[in-house]
């Protein structure tokens, strides 16, 4: 379980368009590199990133992303979603080696 | 560390040096922005793309891309993507957006492998696709070490 940080707002006003920030722990080897004995060290990538709003009446993906390996180690991503109504944010990453990872936040929406 | 160890890694990292001749990769840079596109004309404008025109560490370059979009229903932005001239790969990364993302507002960190020219590009609901080129110079290139 990698190591995953979100920052967001836990409140906001209807309609109020609030920045999510995220970052995870995750190598991002790229495929490309050699290891100290020549042999190239395998791929190991956060290939997707998903979130997924769910304010009671329905789930939305808001965001998603696709990642390459020129994404930096312990990938960054910052976006913004419109807070419409109280519920929770579900954040997903998933790559190479089976990785996947999922983490859930709560906004309540005045 | 023995000798035969420190010969075998800078043989390793020949191998895994990222850059390449500049024309071809300039053709590949504009196949991926035709290919992101689809087939429309690519326009110049309406894209912001901030990172800094000279970056120290390839390794984590911190980028911006805000589209001028008022997000709505009829109105949105539907894509944003990073495309790099000299990685390995063409593609930094896609980001999909919708109307309930609000603000066409995308940041993250990527790695520089080279002084090199970047594109960032928008798609909107309505099929038109905008640019913007930045050239950035790199001092210490990603990937050189292990």
């Amino acid at each position: 379980m990698a190591r995953a940080l979100i920052t967001m707002p836990t409140t906001a006003k209807r309609g109020d368009v609030i920045e999510i920030r995220t970052l995870i722990a995750h190598p991002m080897e790229t495929g490309y590199r050699a290891g100290a004995d020549g042999a190239i060290v395998p791929r190991n990538l956060i290939r997707r990133f998903t979130c997924h709003y769910n304010d009671g009446r329905d789930e939305v993906q808001v965001f998603g992303a696709e990642l390459f390996p020129a994404v930096a180690a312990n990938p960054f991503i910052a976006f913004s979603t419109v807070a419409t109504a109280s519920g929770t944010l579900r954040f997903t990453w998933s790559g190479d080696q089976g990785f996947t990872q999922t983490e859930t936040t709560s906004l309540t929406v005045t | 560390m023995k000798r035969r160890d420190v010969i075998g890694a800078a043989a390793g990292l020949v191998g895994s040096v990222w850059v390449r001749s500049a024309t071809a990769d300039a053709d590949e840079l504009a196949a991926a922005v035709a290919a992101f596109a689809g087939g429309a004309p690519v326009r110049a404008g309406r894209v912001e793309f901030d990172i800094a025109p000279l970056v120290e560490n390839g390794n984590t370059v911190p980028v911006t891309v805000r589209v001028q979009s008022p997000m709505t229903d009829a109105d949105h932005v539907k894509a944003i993507a990073i495309f790099n001239q000299r990685n390995p790969q063409r593609d930094v990364a896609n980001f999909s957006l919708g109307p309930r993302a609000g603000r066409a507002t995308v940041s993250t960190r990527i790695r520089l492998a080279a002084s090199q020219q970047l594109v960032a590009m928008a798609k909107m609901n309505d099929g038109s696709c905008w640019s913007r080129t930045v050239d950035v110079l790199v001092t210490l290139a990603a990937c050189v070490e292990p």
